[in-house]
């Protein structure tokens, strides 16, 4: 089972994957559960000569039953899933490296800062289906189209958020692992939507400074602000 | 409840070829129409699927027997990033909007309402006439885009703005036009549709037929109906405003011109949940009536049956924002829409407790109607808890947008909704026709569809935990895709299958229809009142309106000797014991 999701990299990818496992247990109980009991109950009563059914309309005992405890699973859950969707979505931890990454017909451009450390001014670097973090960081990265909706996956960091054309949508993530790992596209974005993909490079700390040293991004020591 | 009765049958003389069986009044005619027509589209989004498992298996490489098809759609036989778009996007709409609704709503809602209620047709039999040649017309409108320039609707069945808003986009013109004109157009034929179910059902209910002594299949179909009623303007004035947006120069839903692509998905899951259950309702209503029936008992717990279907009926308009967690929707809202989807599951589990209450201490006969519905059960239990997984926020990240919600969507819509449809043409079969379908070939089929149908949609589970993203064109592009190539091949193979042994069932329909067994007036002892009709019955449906006085499943009663105890039997004073 461990190894169908694909390998995690990121620091909240675990309690996604927690999550995702006790729902795959409660669910895959409930589903063995009520086949079995399903199965015991064709064998048992199937029809035999001279057997009658029994009459019964139902059981209220049973019925408040079987309403409560899916409940109470159900709200559990919520509770659960709750804290770690805050904790994903709702909080962005303050860091210094932000990317911006727009969506377009059928490609990933990412703009970094430039030495000035500042999104949106003339020194950015751009580049196409390229991504560059370091370990051991939050990333912010603020998410735009140029025109249609297009979702930006990090299958590995599990981050999925689509791009809208017209808005700036910031997500984060904070990787722990060196690697290079796929960005597809996930939201159909036209005839070349199987076609758009990027790749993550995922730098150890010093590696990252000489990558963007040699980019002229990213304040680094020595150089800019 | 019915003083309408005698004029309305005075009205019912034999009519003639064209009356009776091309602009028919005749609930039950009407309701064949919309089996005729839908089993026809069905033949064509199955086989659109084909095409798109063909290529998700084997990218890229020549179909076989498929040399012939021009251009636009193949090159030489394989298929171009355009047509696969295409094909998924037909597929998806004429399986959703030409097969199960059609059939659901159209031939069953069509066929049973009138015949279950103990009315003699309709409250408005020429608007529901009108009510299929509308939803005819909206399907010719539909095949029509395969064959206009630029090719058909390729934006998904959602057809998300702004993709679908500016043909720049995609390339294709009007065959997106045509798409949004068509469903348009079948808008409007719901709307007739819904319309004549709610006024029959309230005001034609045989005498003693009281709600709560209606069939859970009633039940479904009346809820259905209104939310067929309530959902379907919503798309429908959101289409508007996308062929404005695509023909008329406004920007409701592109940002260039000031609007908002959201506001698109808001209007389109507003009504596509709802939707949703539009599509399994009716559903679980045949299951349950199959159920009892061939359990020889009572439903187990029918208030709470009802109960929960319009429980999972007023949920049904909160829980859209699901579809949007991803979407850039505020993460607020969404913890919101988690809380709303984690509820309308409680119903959900209800229903499917009580089947299971259902067969306990049953006389269970497996007759192909039943092993359908049995069938329905457990593929709608599996469709429901891989829900789950979505309705939680954080495992929706990963889980949105990939092959895990197309396994879960086909086990709640093929392996639900189809599993019942097959269920209920083979029980109410001799109904229509006047004869039976064969049981061997019906068993046949069941068993092969039963093994392809979760040899093709299981594995597609482990797909979308692999992260396989819908809708791409190539898997083998991907480098973290690769391993799971070995599926795709397994679901492909099964796929064909799946697809090849729906042509056992068109076989046993039509061999049936001509060479079957003669039915009987009540061949499955059913207790409700469409066995009380002549088989098949004629145009006004009952000799005399029959008199209800119990419920629809006394089954094995302490009343009777027999097994069964139809609606209408009167057991003078012993009767008033009865439910």
């Amino acid at each position: 089972m461990s190894q169908w999701l694909p390998e995690d990299i990121s620091t909240y990818g675990p309690d996604v994957d927690r999550l995702f496992y006790l729902i795959y247990y409660i669910t895959g109980f409930a589903c063995i559960g009520v086949l079995l009991c399903m199965l015991y109950f064709l064998v048992k009563y199937r029809h035999r000569e001279g057997r009658r059914a029994i009459y019964s309309h139902g059981n209220n005992t049973l019925e408040i039953i079987w309403t409560i405890v899916p409940a109470l699973v159900f709200v559990m859950l919520g509770f659960m899933s709750r804290s770690v969707w805050a904790h994903i979505r709702q909080t962005l931890p303050e860091t210094d490296i932000r990317v911006r990454v727009t969506g377009k017909q059928f490609n990933w451009v990412m703009q970094y800062p430039g030495l000035d450390g500042v999104l949106g001014t003339a020194d950015d670097v751009k580049a196409e289906n390229s991504l560059h973090v370091p370990t051991g960081k939050p990333v912010r990265v603020i998410l735009s189209s140029e025109d249609v909706i297009h979702s930006f996956f990090l299958p590995n960091a599990r981050l999925k958020q689509d791009a809208v054309p017209g808005r700036d949508i910031e997500v984060w993530f904070e990787a722990t692992k060196p690697g290079k790992y796929d960005i597809p596209c996930a939201e159909l974005c036209g005839f070349g939507h199987g076609n758009m993909l990027g790749y993550l490079t995922v730098h150890d700390p010093a590696s990252f400074k000489a990558w963007a040293a040699e980019k002229k991004a990213f304040p680094v020591e020595g150089g800019g602000a | 409840m019915t003083e309408a009765a005698p004029a309305h049958a005075e009205a019912h003389h034999e009519p003639g070829f064209v009356r009776k069986y091309l602009f028919s009044t005749d609930h039950k005619m009407i309701g064949k129409q919309f089996l005729t027509v839908s089993l026809f589209m069905l033949i064509i989004g199955g086989g659109l699927a084909m095409l798109v498992r063909w290529q998700l298996a084997w990218p890229g490489s020549v179909i076989p027997g498929m040399g012939w098809v021009p251009e636009p759609y193949m090159v030489q036989g394989t298929i171009s990033p355009a047509f696969y778009n295409t094909a998924f996007t037909m597929h998806a709409t004429i399986m959703i909007f030409f097969v199960v609704m059609p059939i659901l709503v159209g031939c069953f809602g069509n066929f049973l309402i009138p015949l279950m209620i103990g009315a003699r047709d309709m409250a408005f039999p020429v608007l529901n006439m009108l009510s299929f040649w509308v939803a005819l017309l909206s399907g010719i409108l539909m095949l029509a885009g395969f064959v206009v320039p630029g090719g058909h609707a390729s934006g998904g069945w959602t057809s998300y703005a702004p993709l679908s808003a500016v043909p720049a986009y995609t390339g294709v013109d009007w065959g997106q036009n045509l798409w949004c004109i068509s469903i348009i157009v079948l808008g409007i034929s719901s709307l007739m549709g819904s319309i004549n179910y709610i006024t029959t059902i309230i005001n034609m209910r045989a005498p003693g037929m009281t709600w709560f002594r209606m069939p859970l299949v009633i039940w479904s179909l009346f809820i259905t109906a209104i939310l067929l009623l309530l959902a379907l303007p919503v798309l429908t004035a959101a289409l508007g405003m996308l062929l404005m947006d695509r023909m008329a120069g406004t920007s409701f839903f592109i940002p260039k011109g000031g609007g908002q692509p959201l506001l698109w998905q808001h209007l389109f899951w507003f009504f596509g949940h709802p939707e949703v259950y539009i599509m399994i309702l009716p559903a679980m209503g045949i299951a349950s009536d199959l159920l009892a029936t061939f359990s020889r008992k009572p439903i187990f717990g029918y208030k709470a049956m009802a109960y929960s279907m319009i429980g999972i009926a007023f949920l049904g308009w909160i829980v859209w924002g699901h579809h949007m967690f991803q979407s850039g929707m505020s993460p607020a809202l969404g913890t919101s829409f988690m809380i709303s989807t984690m509820v309308i599951g409680v119903p959900s589990a209800i229903k499917v407790f009580n089947w299971l209450g259902t067969l306990w201490g049953g006389s269970i006969r497996f007759t192909t109607a039943m092993l359908h519905a049995l069938a329905f059960v457990s593929m709608f239990l599996i469709g429901g808890l891989s829900g789950i997984f979505m309705a939680s926020t954080p495992v929706d990240i990963f889980i949105h947008d990939t092959y895990f919600i197309v396994a879960h969507i086909h086990y709640v819509l093929f392996g639900g909704s189809l599993f019942a449809i097959f269920g209920g043409i083979t029980y109410w079969f001799p109904k229509m026709y006047g004869r039976m379908m064969n049981e061997t070939l019906g068993k046949i089929h069941f068993f092969l569809t039963f093994i392809f149908f979760n040899g093709t949609f299981f594995p597609m589970h482990i797909l979308g935990i692999g992260g396989h993203m819908r809708r791409i064109f190539n898997p083998e592009y991907y480098d973290f895709l690769k391993p799971l190539q070995p599926v795709n091949h397994f679901i492909t193979v099964n796929a064909l299958c799946l697809g090849a042994t729906q042509f056992i069932f068109a076989f046993n329909y039509y061999y049936s229809l001509y060479k079957g067994k003669k039915a009987e007036q009540n061949p499955w002892k059913a207790n409700t009142l469409e066995w009380v009709a002549a088989t098949p019955p004629p145009h006004g449906n009952f000799d005399a309106i029959p008199t209800v006085f119990r419920g629809p499943y006394e089954y094995s009663s302490p009343l009777v000797t027999e097994d069964w105890l139809p609606q209408n039997r009167d057991l003078g004073p012993a009767s008033g014991l009865a439910h």
